[in-house]
């Protein structure tokens, strides 16, 4: 735990979600919130809801029921473009990289919400989206230095390792300058290596650049080391909610990971 | 050694963000067109390039290789496939006719980029459907556009200044006084046309439209979700893939075939320029340059071929099997790419550049 | 409205027609995933194969299984050949090939046969029916009516084969997972190339029946593209969503050229059911029995 950083006010608040599709309940009545500059962990067993949660924070899915208070503003119905201009970003659970492009252009798409120049200005390549290319351009490249991603920023990210992918995805979602991080298992298939450096990364940005994470990881070790509080999902539920240490020791996440007797 | 990098330093972003960033590829670029703009006519006076070569090869190869680039990026930018390119290209050369005959003094530039810009707005009218369908559904959708389209174009009279047989005539191509009315003059005049905008391309797809097309092609709810809106992105590549396509269009009615009917822009038009991007390279400017090459060379030198069975071998071919053997060699060459080498010829010419960069050792 | 019933029943007996040409897009698509384009260029190649045999002296008995033996043949050629090495490739890849082998078929049927238009006698007279031309007042012709009555029995049987049988429910395991199908010991590529052999039969039975009714022409490749908004319609999946995607077109575009064609000078025909589909797109991107997808990330 870095000592630096000062955990603010709530950020994110969610109140009582609740999401189906069809008949199926995803989620039932779910609420917490996040704290400016923390690091918020989601965990629970597969299928507990938890990427569906992410995907309710940043507009993917809408749900039935509940609201999403972002910096004090009601958003009953958020929508992916909304979420990305209020400064939140994410990764996914299964690599969501634009396969075609290489790295550095992929990091430059998640500068576009930053860029003002038009298509007949960019056609043209001349003057105000020259230079406004070449600004991005310098920001994209201190997300590749701190990434330490040099080497392969040309290559096109279809044909880079899993865990490098993982890093570039890192690193457009790090390219929108978000105020809130949504990270899907960042860490899921790695090796040992893989996963610290990945959270090296992950406590650098919260750190130094002062961005609230919300996390979902299955390695508990990772979950436990990490994050400042920790929010437990099964079965579309909510069974625990608190620091890492009250989580681990409250009966529900214990049944819930072990099984009861019966 | 040939196309080796190495010792090409790039100090500033801006030089390595330059159009052409390996000095190889500049040189080159600037031979091609030095001998496109220079070599061409030095030798058409020369007397050594007949008109044929301009009016039945050169021509046709830039207009198609303009209107496989407004496809490539409609399909191979923006993964939005279409069969009704040859529509588009109608709206083009029939909208381009209307502002020359209905305006007095309309310089021809202008009706070519009004006429663009009509294929535009028609092509965002029926990229809408591309906002709810996907894939085959979305190909089956744009077939609407090319019955529609051409239907349209011949039954109201007035698109056709009520020619009898739907057949136009177009005006000639008269630029600062000057009359673009031989085989070469008109070569000249598509050739300049075709560079300008087929720079204006490469900027595009290097640049954030570009990027936003290639994000929705590869990842669409990723895209989203990053803050590119997929209805603007589609609808945007819709129109800017229309206006090339109808340019395109308009280049074919007044630099190529002087005369034209709607029905010329029929569906086996559209199949046609699909091809040249699926065999020279989808998503790839280059790739439309190739394509549309070999697809303009193809039925000639079968042709050529053919003649050669007859006249030297002596084999009597039955009389207009020739064009059943073209629809056979072309759907062949289709599989055959999409198989072996689905990036098309752009790939392969990457491919060797790639081996030159290392020639003559093997690592 | 008795004229009204006239166009209707034509406009629904030549849906039925379209609806077997769009049954076999259903079968390929259903079993493999592919979108094959080149169904309509099958209905020719049957059409002008059999038309072709007929003419150079053959009976139709023995025309039939021959044109039969070569659209099986091409099937299972197109499988090994085109199909197989594109397997797991991108659905649009697959669609473009098959767009390739639209072109190939075309020109081999033409290369073989010529591009001259012939005509194929089925022995069944084109005439109104006259006991409804009497008592109704009503022309419907009896081709129509005996064609759209093959294709019935035909779609039945298919829907017979795809339910009950062992085979069928093969295919529906391999249409679901190739994967698992494969894992449970399904024997794919010959499932395929069964699949293939179907559609080649049915490609041969729409095109005896457009074939006769229309001249076997190139224009039987623009009739087979009807099939298109026929599946959009009813999505790609469903048989019976072909068979009533089928009616619609078949009696919306008769309706609307009858109704509207002379209001906007004629034709509309060749576009209509297009833009119908395309309008219906709109409202239910997933067609009448089409499932609706969640879409996962």
């Amino acid at each position: 735990m870095s000592e630096g950083r000062q955990i603010g006010e709530v950020i994110l608040d969610l109140k009582n979600i609740s999401l189906r599709f069809g008949g199926v309940k995803a989620l039932t009545d779910i609420s917490f919130d996040v704290r400016e500059h923390e690091v918020r962990a989601i965990i629970g067993p597969n299928g507990a809801g938890k990427s569906s949660m992410l995907n309710v924070i940043n507009g993917v899915y809408r749900p039935q029921e509940g609201d999403i208070i972002f910096r004090g503003e009601h958003h009953r119905d958020m929508n992916t473009y909304a979420a990305a201009k209020a400064g939140i970003a994410r990764t996914f659970q299964n690599i969501a990289l634009f396969k075609g492009m290489t790295v550095l252009d992929n990091i430059m798409t998640g500068r576009n919400l930053k860029m003002k120049s038009n298509f007949l200005l960019d056609a043209l390549y001349w003057g105000p989206a020259q230079r406004e290319e070449i600004a991005h351009r310098r920001k994209v490249e201190e997300i590749i230095d701190f990434l330490e991603i040099q080497h392969i920023r040309k290559t096109p990210v279809g044909r880079l390792p899993y865990g490098l992918q993982k890093r570039v995805e890192l690193g457009r979602a790090l390219a929108a300058e978000p105020s809130i991080l949504l990270l899907d298992e960042p860490m899921a298939g790695m090796n040992v290596e893989e996963k610290q450096d990945m959270c090296r990364f992950v406590l650098d940005v919260n750190d130094q650049l002062g961005t609230t994470i919300v996390l979902i990881e299955h390695d508990m070790g990772v979950v436990m080391d990490i994050s400042d509080r920790v929010v437990v999902l099964d079965y579309g539920r909510k069974i625990a909610d608190g620091t890492p240490d009250a989580v681990r020791s409250n009966q529900d996440v214990i049944d819930a990971y072990l099984g009861v007797a019966h | 050694m040939l196309y080796r990098e190495a010792g090409q330093f790039k100090a500033t972003y801006a030089e390595d963000s330059q159009i052409f960033p390996i000095r190889q590829d500049r040189i080159g670029i600037a031979l091609i067109l030095a001998v496109a703009f220079v070599g061409t006519p030095l030798l058409s006076v020369a007397g050594l390039l007949s008109d044929y070569t301009f009016t039945a090869i050169l021509t046709p190869f830039l207009i198609f290789s303009l209107a496989a680039l407004g496809l490539n990026i409609l399909t191979g930018y923006a993964g939005q496939l279409s069969l009704g390119t040859a529509a588009f290209m109608a709206v083009g050369a029939f909208a381009s006719y209307n502002f020359m005959l209905r305006i007095d003094g309309m310089p021809i530039l202008v009706a070519f980029i009004l006429g663009g810009i009509c294929a535009a707005a028609v092509g965002i009218v029926f990229g809408l459907p591309s906002l709810r369908i996907r894939g085959f559904y979305l190909a089956a959708a744009t077939l609407a556009t090319q019955f529609f389209i051409v239907w349209c174009l011949t039954k109201v009279g007035w698109f056709t200044n009520y020619s009898s047989s739907g057949v136009i005539t177009a005006q000639k191509i008269e630029m600062l006084g000057y009359t673009f009315d031989t085989a070469f003059s008109k070569y000249l005049f598509v050739l300049s046309v075709v560079t300008v905008m087929a720079l204006l391309a490469k900027n595009m797809v290097r640049t954030n439209i570009g990027r936003s097309w290639m994000a929705i092609r590869d990842m669409d709810m990723a895209a989203e979700v990053i803050g590119f809106r997929p209805m603007q992105t589609k609808l945007m590549a819709f129109a800017v893939s229309s206006f090339y396509c109808g340019v395109a269009g308009a280049l074919f009615a007044y630099a190529y075939l002087g005369t034209v009917e709607p029905e010329g822009f029929n569906l086996d038009l559209s199949f046609r320029i699909l091809f040249m991007i699926i065999i020279g390279g989808v998503g790839s400017i280059l790739g439309s340059f190739l394509g549309a090459a070999f697809i303009v060379l193809l039925p000639i030198g079968l042709n050529m071929f053919m003649h050669f069975l007859e006249g030297s071998v002596g084999i009597n071919l039955p009389s207009g099997i020739s064009s059943s053997i073209e629809l056979m060699v072309f759907g062949g060459l289709i599989i055959f790419f999409l198989i072996v080498e689905p990036h098309g010829l752009a790939r392969l010419w990457q491919i060797g550049k790639e081996k030159l960069r290392l020639w003559p050792f093997p690592h | 409205m008795q004229f009204f019933l006239e166009v209707l029943i034509g406009g629904l007996l030549s849906g039925v027609m379209y609806a077997l040409v769009a049954l076999g897009y259903v079968l390929i698509y259903k079993a493999s995933g592919v979108f094959n384009f080149a169904q309509g260029a099958m209905v020719f190649f049957a059409a002008l194969t059999t038309a072709g045999l007929v003419d150079s002296g053959l009976s139709l008995w023995l025309a039939l299984p021959l044109t039969m033996v070569a659209m099986v043949v091409l099937g299972l050629l197109t499988e090994k050949i085109v199909l197989r090495p594109l397997v797991a490739q991108h659905e649009i890849t697959l669609f473009m090939a098959t767009i390739g082998l639209t072109f190939f078929v075309e020109g081999l049927a033409q290369a073989i046969w010529g591009a001259n238009v012939r005509s194929l006698d089925l022995g069944i007279e084109d005439v109104p029916l006259e006991w409804l031309l009497e008592n109704a007042n009503m022309a419907v012709s009896q081709f129509d009516l005996i064609a759209s009555g093959i294709a019935a029995v035909l779609v039945t049987l298919l829907a017979i084969f795809f339910s009950k049988t062992k085979i069928g429910r093969a295919l529906r395991a391999v249409a679901d997972d190739h994967q698992a199908a494969l894992s449970i010991g399904i024997p794919l590529q010959h499932l395929w190339g069964i699949v293939w052999a179907v559609a080649g039969f049915v490609a041969l039975v729409a095109g005896l029946l457009w074939g006769a009714r229309n001249g076997v022409q190139f224009a039987l490749t623009f009739v087979a593209l009807k099939a298109l908004p026929v599946l959009i319609l009813g999505g790609f999946t469903s048989v019976p969503g072909a068979i009533v995607g089928g009616l619609i077109i078949g009696a919306s575009e008769k309706l609307a050229e009858v109704y509207i064609g002379p209001h906007v000078g004629g034709g509309i025909e060749g576009w209509f059911p297009y833009v119908l589909a395309l309008l219906f797109l709109l409202v239910r991107p997933e067609g009448l029995f089409g499932e609706r997808i969640i879409r996962r990330i």
